[in-house]
């Protein structure tokens, strides 16, 4: 008398299938990563507030120490210090300050350089799309971190040096989707009406291509946000990033290398701690966003 | 077939030609070369002699003309630190990249197609969602920092494995880890949507229609179909695992044209950067062109078409 | 009845369950039907009926979201509801098989021909390869694909489309089935090609006793090739019997709608009959008879009650209020279906 499989009633979730789906539901807003994200903006803001020493001087008696909770830390420095005796906590929270800046701006410079030179190429065809095209395939052609470590061996260290080579690095993948979104775009009924009504290709390009695309831009920009920040942080580990003193977690990196071989794991293991918490709260709230604000978008 | 060929590294060869184009750009235009292409601490008469060389004051066609003339021939200059011709460093280092590049990818590949083909089959189920899970760290940890941390455990604490250098297998562990832990998430998101798209064909329903053990339907119908746009991905990673390994290869020391470039940049060697992208770029460039033939040997649709 | 039947559905309901429990689309709704050995029957009905939910529910290969929810099915005297997966792979393409309605789809892009005819022998019979393979080039002159030999190595692309329509149906009578159920399997042929599909059809089914059944909505084809007539509408069967005595005498208001909305040579002068309205939402079926919204002779009845099966003759089953009282009683092969 046994029932086979697929005369059910109902098909009825063990609990804690159902409480581990809901970590990557879709449609149900990702609470920690945003929150985490707006923690992170918020301690940039306030680092000056927040932050217990100057993270550029550092106290040459106070060299190497370990965290708190270790032999031979203290409460004074939190999470220990580096080889200039500088406070690994307040670094950290300047660093945040200098990930967030160049993030966001980053994701800003190549979100509007793309997404105007997407619609441009989308919507004006011919040799303007041709010439854009050929542009955006070789720039990919070159994977994003060489293309970035050249130019920045050509122009030099700087925060805003880095921001532009990030937009610069990035734009072509922005170009691409929207030229995508573009091109559909252009067959629809109202963007024919508008033409009909004798518009010219500029307004109709500001005022119905734009709006539309806007969409797809956000999310991708919530999904680059991730990819900057690994990018920004390579860059600082490998020295062509921000320059010293300023804390970037990549530069606390590759000063935390010296100490690795000795065993001082603070000075790795909380930097890349941060990093990963970003990029990963980045992700979450990118794809939260690409399945809700546009489900075409799921290819990406 | 042969069309299709002809039509591709026509292709090939324009993207060269571009890339030439964009690296000579973003020299000339943007930095300063005078600065760049000069030894650091060179006189004024070096300088000039620099300038003569390089025909600096000479219009900018001209100048190109000059650097691909210079390129065809296999001259990229020779490195300051050095004193070898930058050709010849790439060509001793590359070997070791390769290596690097190599298990990297075997390690991605019997990470990420597995995971990705248990995670098609169990959609919405618990082997899908530890497969997101891992997608999603292999994308938010940087290499390098995943790298750092291997260190720490497996040399400093553990004291198993040599953390720099190169020479035994030993010795290839943790940085083809390093490298392959993110291509691996790649691999393994491609592997999934690619499965789930083969699953929903109509020549899946008609292997299942047939009475064909699920397993024979999935490991054989199903896998070869799913497999074609990951191999291609796979390919063209390869490349790009050879370019982005600078960082890994600079953790663990590990003589490969990352940890040249990483020396260039260090050194202010511009003519070894300068080679290594524009070398770099060029191998992506002719990897995309085989792997698109290869393509066409895979599948038997493409042969007969165009 | 001379013996038992092949086939026999009893009372069969697939529902497809969506939204976590709160959208419910009753696919098929209590069908029931036979097929003996050697029969043909057509399946008929405009899309949404049914009809193809049903050719799955029959090989149970159904989508995830859809479930059988009640009902039997008899074959050969086992009931293939209660059947463990493994069990029904046995049954899969070794006795009862399908040919999907697009060749070109069903056919892996990857594999050559010879190799998709000889692996269901492979597999069901446990031969080797080369015997497999010796019956698949078999199969393909069986099917009146010229040349063999060397079509046998090539792949689906390589085939026009009436070929990869005759090797789907080679693949289907690879381990000799007694059923063969074909969905739509002439949509993507041209005319001509299709008159010489369904005459191959029809001497591979004298030849091997077979019995079919045709998913369809020509019913040039159901007059043409056969014997016995289901008529779906909303997951639901409508009327079935012998096909001459429906075409002649049609007891279901929809039937009749059907058959007269065929043009026929003479009808020149007159206007296309074509059924109002639509066909009803499956997920929000109406009480009552679901085409009485559309059917000309509805009463007040129809719309409140759903009619039961009744037997306006021999064979014959309609569920309609119309044809209720004409009842005859249900033959004993029959008995213990709802009267």
């Amino acid at each position: 008398m046994s029932t086979p499989a697929d005369i059910i009633a109902l098909p009825s979730q063990p609990p804690r299938e159902r409480a581990r789906r809901r970590m990557i539901r879709i449609g149900e807003f990702p609470v920690v990563p945003t929150a985490i994200l707006l923690a992170i903006a918020l301690v940039a803001i306030f680092a000056n507030q927040l932050a217990p020493h100057n993270p550029e001087i550092g106290s040459l008696t106070a060299r190497f120490k370990p965290p708190f909770w270790q032999a031979g830390g203290t409460m004074k420095y939190i999470l220990g210090t580096d080889q200039l005796g500088r406070d690994v906590l307040s670094r950290l929270i300047f660093g945040a300050r200098v990930s967030m800046v160049v993030g966001i701006m980053a994701v800003l410079v190549a979100g509007v350089v793309g997404t105007v030179l997407g619609i441009l190429s989308g919507y004006l065809g011919g040799w303007v799309d041709q010439v854009i095209m050929r542009i955006t395939d070789t720039w990919l052609a070159l994977p994003a971190l060489t293309f970035a470590i050249f130019l920045a061996a050509i122009v030099g260290p700087s925060m805003w040096n880095i921001v532009i080579i990030l937009g610069v690095t990035y734009w072509t993948r922005y170009a691409r989707v929207i030229r995508g979104e573009v091109l559909s775009l252009r067959e629809r009924e109202f963007v024919r009406l508008a033409i009909v009504a004798g518009c010219s290709k500029w307004s109709i390009m500001a005022r119905h291509i734009l709006p539309n695309v806007i969409n797809s831009a956000i999310v991708l920009g919530s999904l680059m946000l991730g990819v900057v920040i690994i990018t920004e942080a390579t860059l600082s580990f490998l020295g062509v990033g921000v320059p010293p003193p300023q804390p970037a977690w990549g530069l606390m990196l590759s000063d935390g290398k010296q100490g690795l071989m000795v065993g001082y794991w603070w000075l790795t293991v909380f930097p890349g701690l941060c990093i990963m918490l970003m990029v990963l709260s980045a992700n979450l709230l990118g794809d939260w966003l690409r399945v809700k604000l546009d489900p075409q978008l799921r290819q990406l | 077939m042969g069309q299709y060929v002809i039509r591709r590294v026509g292709y090939c060869l324009l993207s060269l030609f571009l890339l030439s184009l964009t690296i000579f750009f973003f020299v000339r235009v943007t930095g300063d070369p005078a600065a760049l292409l000069v030894e650091p601490g060179a006189s004024a008469d070096d300088i000039a002699a620099i300038h003569h060389q390089f025909g600096l004051d000479r219009p900018l066609w001209v100048q190109y003309g000059l650097f691909m003339w210079s390129l065809v021939r296999g001259d990229l200059g020779q490195s300051f630190y050095y004193q070898t011709p930058v050709f010849d460093l790439y060509m001793s280092r590359l070997p070791n990249s390769l290596m690097l590049a190599a298990v990297a990818m075997i390690f991605s590949l019997l990470v990420g197609i597995p995971s990705g083909i248990l995670a098609s089959v169990r959609v919405g189920r618990f082997w899908d969602s530890a497969g997101k899970m891992f997608a999603l760290l292999g994308l938010s940890l940087p290499s390098f920092w995943v790298g750092l941390v291997l260190i720490l455990l497996f040399s400093v604490y553990l004291k198993w494995l040599p953390s720099s250098g190169a020479g035994t297998p030993l010795h290839l562990i943790m940085p083809a880890f390093a490298l392959g832990w993110y291509f691996a998430a790649a691999h393994m998101r491609l592997t999934r949507s690619s499965m789930l798209e083969v699953l929903g064909s109509e020549y899946i329903k008609l292997a299942r229609l047939k009475g064909l053990p699920e397993a024979l339907v999935i490991a054989k119908h199903a896998f070869k179909n799913a497999l074609i746009p990951v191999i291609t991905l796979a390919g063209i990673n390869l490349v790009i695992m050879v370019n982005v390994a600078v960082v890994v290869e600079t953790v663990f020391a590990w003589p490969g044209i990352g940890r040249l470039l990483y020396e260039g940049i260090t050194f202010r060697d511009f003519p070894v950067v300068q080679g290594v992208v524009l070398l770099g770029g060029a191998m992506i460039v002719v990897v995309n062109l085989i792997v698109d033939i290869l393509y066409a040997v895979i599948d038997p649709r493409i042969r007969l078409e165009r | 009845m001379a013996g038992e039947s092949l086939l026999r559905l009893d009372k069969l309901s697939t529902h497809y369950i969506a939204g976590g429990g709160l959208r419910v689309v009753r696919a098929v709704d209590e069908v029931s039907l036979t097929v003996n050995a050697g029969e043909t029957l057509g399946i008929v009905g405009e899309s949404g009926s049914g009809k193809s939910t049903l050719a799955l529910t029959m090989m149970r290969v159904l989508p995830m979201a859809a479930k059988i929810v009640g009902g039997h099915m008899w074959f050969e005297g086992e009931d293939l509801v209660q059947k463990s997966d493994a069990e029904m792979r046995e049954i899969r393409g070794k006795r009862i098989a399908m040919v999907l309605q697009d060749p070109m789809a069903s056919l892996n892009p990857l594999f050559t021909i010879g190799n998709q005819i000889a692996e269901p022998i492979q597999v069901h019979e446990k031969t080797t390869r080369a015997v497999a393979w010796e019956r698949a080039r078999a199969l393909l002159k069986a099917v009146r694909i010229p040349s063999p030999e060397t079509r046998v190595r090539q792949f689906p692309h390589e085939m026009s489309g009436g070929m990869r329509q005759r090797i789907v149906g080679a693949i289907g009578m690879s381990c000799e089935p007694r059923l063969l159920i074909a969905d739509e399997p002439t949509t993507s042929l041209d005319l001509t090609i299709q008159a010489q599909y369904l005459n191959l059809l029809r001497d591979l089914q004298r030849e091997h006793g077979l019995a079919l059944i045709f998913i369809t909505h020509n019913l040039g084809i159901v007059a043409k090739m056969c014997d016995q007539l289901a008529v779906m509408y909303a997951g639901r069967l409508v009327e079935s019997g012998p096909v001459s005595r429906i075409f002649n005498a049609p007891q279901h208001p929809y039937t009749k709608a059907l058959l007269s909305s065929i043009p026929r040579m003479g009808d020149r002068d007159k206007r296309l009959t074509a059924i109002a309205g639509q066909p009803p939402d499956l997920s929000a079926l109406p009480h009552g008879c679901a085409f009485a919204q559309r059917c000309p002779q509805a009463f007040d009845r129809c719309r409140s009650e759903a009619p039961p099966v009744s037997f306006p003759a021999p064979g014959q089953t309609a569920r309609c209020f119309l044809t209720e009282d004409a009842r005859v009683e249900a033959p004993v092969a029959l008995a213990g279906a709802a009267v």
